[in-house]
């Protein structure tokens, strides 16, 4: 018999303590970061993202007016409007108002759309996917069920449906993006965690008498929230397009010279002959958010991928 | 009396609108405190279906389990699955065939093994990760307190397999199941692994159920081996007996597969004819008879009996027709146990 130090000491020739790692230690997150910042495609995703956050967080101090501002309307003629100058970066809208003062004001409202429907759709979703992955059985085909039947309605003639229901308000608006969102978070949680459920260090946790909760919060979960994550970054994307989506169509309150991306869009239709640029700005500034979330996100699921590591 | 006891233990698996698979058909055998026994077999034979039997972790749809499993004094499977939880892990743990998978990769190694300590020892985390460095040295991973820190990615095959084995004795099992623990490792890992398997176990007085298709594995390790075929222990004996007079043909088969370095003849590798999947009914007759040399047309009329080989305390064989020439006792109709 050996003691330990025996043991240790008659054995460290074999390859098997050779190819210990050198590096210091580091977890799957930080590996996952440093191939992120390797990837051109992430840092510009990164880069917009913080333009238009930066945008929307600075709003009263970047914009030179205020949105709603429509002191300037005596200087529009119908089609005619005043392009950009020196005091209008952008020119003025049919309103009589300053389009950057809009634009600016407008990422804010984006943003907060954007969050507030990802957080709540997210937590309500990730938590019925939670459900039906950790008990699967009867729960598991119930719960699915009720998923299939939310995700077989069109996502926008959802949100439309409920925003009428709610009357229009940017909560409503909020709500129906969220609500179109759970099922997607449900669906991707409950087969990932399906998927770990079977994988050998489940199986080696269940044989040392781990618990059901453990086996599920400290195993299964933590190893199938990548997709969730990477998720979380495109549902924001889209949050963006839909909430402008949304806006354009009326939906999304009741102030008509609140400042909104899609608002700003529809404003510009009366004038889409003689001043097209006036829908071009909004429609760019809704493209190169969502852009800057989409590479993002395809960064992120490239970079947390198993397959792709190694 | 035997510490871990398994009578009669058979796994079906059924599957709606299929015809129903046994797995593991009528197994007995004994484990004493301490004791270590080797189950041979290939793949399919049902070695490793017994011992997920035995630790109770095959699935609840689909699967059914008779026959008895007694660990000391419990009845596994008349425990509730609350029950089962306290005894995995505590009474009697598992080393699984693949390191690479087998550990979270999620979490450090030191979480791992902490998880296990303080579930089943009671202790606080604190005392639980001094534990858990004092077994990472034990079990012969150099700077234990830096690869607690660590993750399984960050540790090479061998490595993880000790973290593994570390994780098993945590809570000191008396009874310790190995499935193929070496099977994923290269040659060189395999014997230090074995040797460090050894050692624990002598050590601590565990017993030992060693899986294998490696014979080579078992006579170096096992005091008695059990050969499985087709879900039947086909021959029981202790392993110095086994291999100096193997007496199923299918023992002699496999014996005689093994390239030996002092071979006098250069020639072809010794094969047994077939596959698994030629395979006889056991209730119609032998399931190797198809491949089996020695096979006579007596072998296909109902299933063969257990006999206890004469002059060979403790050896019984599932055949007629046994290779070596001691003629065999009269039937006693049981089915194979322990010495």
């Amino acid at each position: 018999m050996s003691t330990p130090e025996q043991v240790a000491a008659t054995r460290p020739t074999g390859g098997d303590e050779a190819i210990g790692s050198p590096r210091p230690t580091r977890g799957l997150r930080s590996d996952a970061l440093r191939r992120l910042r390797r990837n051109p495609m992430a840092v510009v995703g990164f880069t917009l993202i913080l333009i238009f956050v930066g945008v929307a967080v600075f709003a009263p101090w970047i914009a030179p007016y205020s949105p709603k501002d429509n002191s300037w309307l005596s200087e529009v003629r119908p089609g005619a409007y005043p392009g950009p100058s020196a005091e209008h970066w952008l020119g003025i809208d049919p309103l009589g108002r300053d389009v950057f003062s809009r634009l600016v004001y407008g990422a804010r409202q984006s943003l907060l759309i954007g969050v507030v429907s990802l957080a709540v759709g997210a937590t309500v979703g990730v938590g019925i996917g939670l459900l039906a992955g950790a008990f699967g059985g009867w729960v598991d085909t119930v719960v699915m069920r009720l998923v299939d039947i939310m995700l077989s309605v069109p996502g926008l003639l959802f949100a439309i449906a409920i925003a009428a229901m709610l009357g229009q308000s940017l909560t409503s608006v909020m709500i129906a993006i969220a609500v179109v969102n759970i099922p997607i978070f449900a669906r991707l949680l409950r087969g990932e965690m399906l998927g770990q459920r079977a994988a050998d260090y489940v199986l080696a946790a269940r044989s040392l008498g781990i618990s059901r909760a453990g086996i599920v919060f400290r195993h299964v979960l933590p190893n199938s929230f990548t997709p969730v994550i990477v998720q979380g970054t495109l549902t924001l994307a889209l949050a963006i397009v839909e909430a402008a989506g949304l806006a354009f169509l009326g939906l999304s309150g009741s102030d008509p010279s609140a400042p909104e991306w899609g608002r700003m869009l529809t404003d510009a239709q009366v004038a889409l002959t003689s001043a097209p640029q006036l829908a071009l700005y909004p429609g760019l500034a809704i493209v190169l958010a969502a852009l800057g979330f989409t590479l993002l996100g395809e960064s992120l699921r490239e970079a947390l991928d198993p397959k792709l590591r190694r | 009396m035997s510490f871990l006891r398994v009578r009669d233990l058979t796994v079906t698996f059924t599957r709606p609108g299929q015809a129903p698979v046994r797995a593991v058909d009528g197994v007995t055998f004994d484990v004493g405190s301490g004791q270590s026994v080797g189950i041979v077999g290939e793949s399919g034979s049902g070695k490793s279906v017994t011992s997920l039997a035995v630790m109770r972790l095959l699935p609840a749809r689909n699967v059914q389990v008779t026959g008895s499993i007694e660990l000391g004094d419990q009845d596994l499977l008349a425990l509730s699955a609350r029950q089962m939880r306290d005894v995995r892990g505590r009474d009697v743990a598992m080393i699984f065939q693949d390191p690479m998978t087998s550990l979270n990769p999620v979490l450090t190694v030191g979480r791992q093994l902490v998880e296990v300590i303080v579930r089943h020892d009671g202790r606080s985390v604190a005392e639980a990760r001094r534990d858990a460095q004092a077994l990472l040295e034990r079990v012969g991973i150099p700077d234990p307190a830096r690869r607690l820190r660590e993750y399984p990615h960050q540790l090479s095959g061998g490595m993880r397999q000790r973290v593994m084995i570390a994780i098993a004795v945590a809570c000191r099992p008396r009874l310790l199941i190995a499935d193929e623990p070496t099977t994923a490792l290269d040659v060189t890992i395999q014997a230090q692994i074995l040797d460090l398997l050894r050692d624990l176990v002598e050590e601590s007085g565990s017993a030992l159920v060693m899986i294998t298709h490696d014979l080579g594995v078992v006579a170096g390790l096992c005091e008695r081996v059990h050969v499985m075929y087709s879900g039947r222990i086909v021959e029981s004996a202790p392993a110095t007996g086994l291999f100096a007079r193997p007496a199923h043909p299918y023992t002699d088969g496999l014996l005689r597969s093994i390239p030996r370095i002092d071979d006098e003849e250069r020639g072809m590798l010794h094969t047994i004819r077939g596959s698994v999947r030629d395979v006889v009914a056991w209730e119609h007759g032998c399931a190797f008879q198809p491949r089996c040399d020695h096979a006579v047309e007596s072998c296909l009329g109902g299933p063969p009996p257990v006999h206890d080989l004469t002059g060979a305390p403790g050896h019984r064989v599932r055949c007629p027709r046994p290779v070596h020439p001691a003629t065999p006792a009269t039937g006693t109709g049981r089915s194979e146990g322990s010495a």
